[in-house]
């Protein structure tokens, strides 16, 4: 390291109670910044991972959300019988009909009821979706009250029962979905389900293509096709959408706090280096002296607050990697059910919060830099 | 000891400063202080001139100015054939860092770095390698009698041996010019007399030009010459010995 930059970081050391504060602040921010992001990855990933590049949903034309979505049997079967349907072990071609229901159940505390998603499901439902894994129990048997329940609800014995829609549901199974949305999702007979809430349609239907390149040519078919008011969208593609919202809201809440904090922390690191070009202001005159020039002097002032951001940054990444032990669970806005993600630490967000805890470094150290590279060297020398 | 009373310039080859005409005053609110008033003459190559004079009397300004840390409000200063007082700050950093070394009172080592480290600090503006920069530096501190002590921090040396510290930073780029603003001045008698050694040495043996500022009359008797200063003007210059 050249030697101007070691004078720079061994500073550092001099003022270990200032300096460890301001990049405490800074670490802080840091926190808060990369939180922010690890959970909006965490939202974005899970909703992803909910749809499947293969599989095409079917909506009601212009229903942004599957509650909105209806969908009768003839339409169910048209959509059936198409010939880019990948065709299952049976011979039957790979399709989920289904009824997605909001309903409301006590939580764990009882005091507070959770806003859960039920899903009545075709029975090739696990060759569709292959990403869903039974871990403990079995499958429903279609045409019976039994349902199995996602990785979430860690809660609900197996044998159990479950009371919604005037029905007691005995839990035979649960499932993994490896973090996905359906994790939060209660599972069953479609046409149990269609009995039990009185519906007369279904909310979708989910097809697993053949081949993935074929989804433009299904789509613009069927979508110009007179007997049908359906919509067709790529499934992961659907569930992305349904993060945007609470996504955007992540993201814009979180930068705007970030920008605040780090206002402060970037006043802090501002009052910092003022001190210390203050307090080495002797010095300073002497490098000039020397024969090192303003900018290199600049450059060393700003280093040495680079420095300050570099370790308020390793600190506070260190700070929000252990987040990753933390789920949250909230309501999708778009939705409105229960979903719960991860925070999710990602190579760019190590990359982008470095380059924040830098940015702030350089803000702060700028104008005290530059007060130091512009002092007269005579009266730097004479200072005490 | 003879003494002349001309302070006139010297002529030829050997000249190594020109001062013409140099004037400096400063601005003390609307105050205009004159500080040096027309001051001219010459500064032999090989020369070692001790700087004395009463508080105030602009000796310290008249260093700074030949060493290119100040400028004159008029007038020319002509160092190896270069006018300093028209050279702008970058290029004037870089003539610096080439052509003059620096003594100071308080010896001004950079307090995180070793004796080593401060030595070879004017160094990394060369275009010397790190292994040569090292050399280098560990030259200069045996020069100065330090060779035991390159790992230690200023503080944990005496004045004396920081000042030593700083003469071999001060000579490690092998400057034309020391200039030295009491190198005494916050040292005992034993000390103070190793650090004048050392400088008769280097202006003896290496040739180098030294310019030193001093209260002390036994460190001036130490130069070749002694110049005196009175209000912003040369009194008189008494030639010590000559070689």
């Amino acid at each position: 390291m050249p030697l101007l930059f070691t004078y720079s970081l061994r500073n550092l050391r001099v003022r270990k109670l200032t300096n460890a504060l301001t990049a405490g602040g800074m670490a802080l921010v840091v926190f808060v910044y990369a939180a922010v992001l690890m959970l909006d990855t965490g939202l974005e990933k899970t909703m992803a991972s909910t749809g499947e590049e293969n599989n095409v949903i079917f909506l009601r034309r212009s229903a942004e959300v599957e509650i909105q979505s209806v969908i009768d049997r003839r339409q169910a079967s048209i959509i059936e019988g198409e010939p880019e349907l990948m065709i299952g072990q049976e011979g039957i071609p790979l399709v989920s009909k289904e009824v997605v229901v909001m309903i409301a159940l006590p939580g764990s505390d009882r005091s507070r009821t959770r806003s859960i998603t039920t899903r009545g499901v075709g029975p090739r439902v696990l060759a569709l979706r292959p990403q869903v894994k039974l871990t403990v129990g079995r499958m429903f048997v279609p045409g019976s009250s039994e349902i199995v329940i996602g990785g979430r609800f860690e809660g609900i014995e197996i044998g159990s029962q479950i009371r919604f829609a005037q029905r007691e549901w005995q839990v035979v199974g649960r499932f993994d979905a490896g973090g996905s949305g359906f994790d939060s999702e209660i599972w069953g007979d479609s046409e149990q389900f269609m009995q039990a809430f009185r519906r007369e349609v279904f909310s979708s239907v989910v097809v697993r293509l053949a081949d993935p390149e074929a989804f433009s040519k299904l789509k613009a078919r069927l979508e110009s096709d007179p007997r049908l008011t359906i919509e067709a969208k790529r499934e992961r593609r659907f569930y992305e959408e349904q993060s945007n919202t609470l996504s955007g809201l992540i993201k814009v809440l979180g930068i705007t706090l970030s920008t605040l904090f780090s206002l402060a922390a970037v006043i802090g690191a501002t009052i910092t280096m003022y001190a210390a070009v203050a307090m080495r202001k002797r010095e300073i005159g002497v490098l000039r002296a020397l024969g090192f020039r303003q900018l290199s002097i600049l450059a060393a002032f700003l280093a040495e607050a680079m420095f300050l951001g570099l370790a308020g940054w390793a600190a506070g990444l260190t700070l929000a990697s252990f987040m990753m032990q933390v789920k949250i669970t909230t309501l999708n806005w778009t939705s409105f059910s229960e979903l719960a993600f991860p925070f999710v630490l990602t190579p760019r967000i190590v990359l982008q919060s470095l380059l924040f805890a830098l940015g702030m470094g350089f803000l702060g150290g700028f104008l005290p830099a530059v007060q130091a590279a512009r002092m007269k060297i005579v009266d730097a020398l004479r200072a005490i | 000891m003879t003494s002349q009373r001309s302070p006139d310039a010297h002529s030829g080859d050997d000249v190594l400063i020109a001062l013409r005409g140099v004037s400096k005053a400063y601005r003390r609110g609307k105050e205009v202080v004159p500080v040096l008033s027309d001051i001219g003459f010459d500064i032999r190559r090989g020369e070692f001139l001790a700087l004395m004079g009463p508080s105030g009397s602009g000796k310290s300004t008249l260093l700074n100015l030949i060493a290119g840390i100040d400028n004159p409000d008029s007038g020319s200063i002509v160092v190896g054939g270069n006018d300093i007082t028209r050279l702008p700050e970058a290029s004037l950093a870089d003539w610096r860092a080439a052509n003059v070394g620096f003594i100071f009172q308080f010896y001004n080592l950079m307090p995180v770095l070793t004796a080593l480290e401060n030595v070879e600090l004017p160094l990394t503006l060369t275009h010397l390698g790190r292994r040569e920069r090292r050399d280098h530096a560990l030259l200069a501190l045996e020069l100065v009698g330090l060779s035991d002590r390159i790992k230690h921090f200023p503080s944990e040396l005496s004045g004396g041996q920081q000042q030593r510290v700083a003469i071999a930073r001060a000579i490690v780029t092998d400057p034309t010019l020391l200039v030295a603003d009491e190198p005494t001045g916050d040292l005992d008698r034993q000390s103070a007399e190793e650090v004048l050694t050392i400088m008769q040495r280097l202006n003896r043996e290496m040739g180098t030009t030294i310019i030193m500022v001093t209260h002390d009359r036994r460190a001036a008797e130490h130069a070749k010459a002694i110049m005196h200063l009175e209000k912003g003007e040369l009194a008189e210059r008494v030639e010590l010995r000559r070689e």
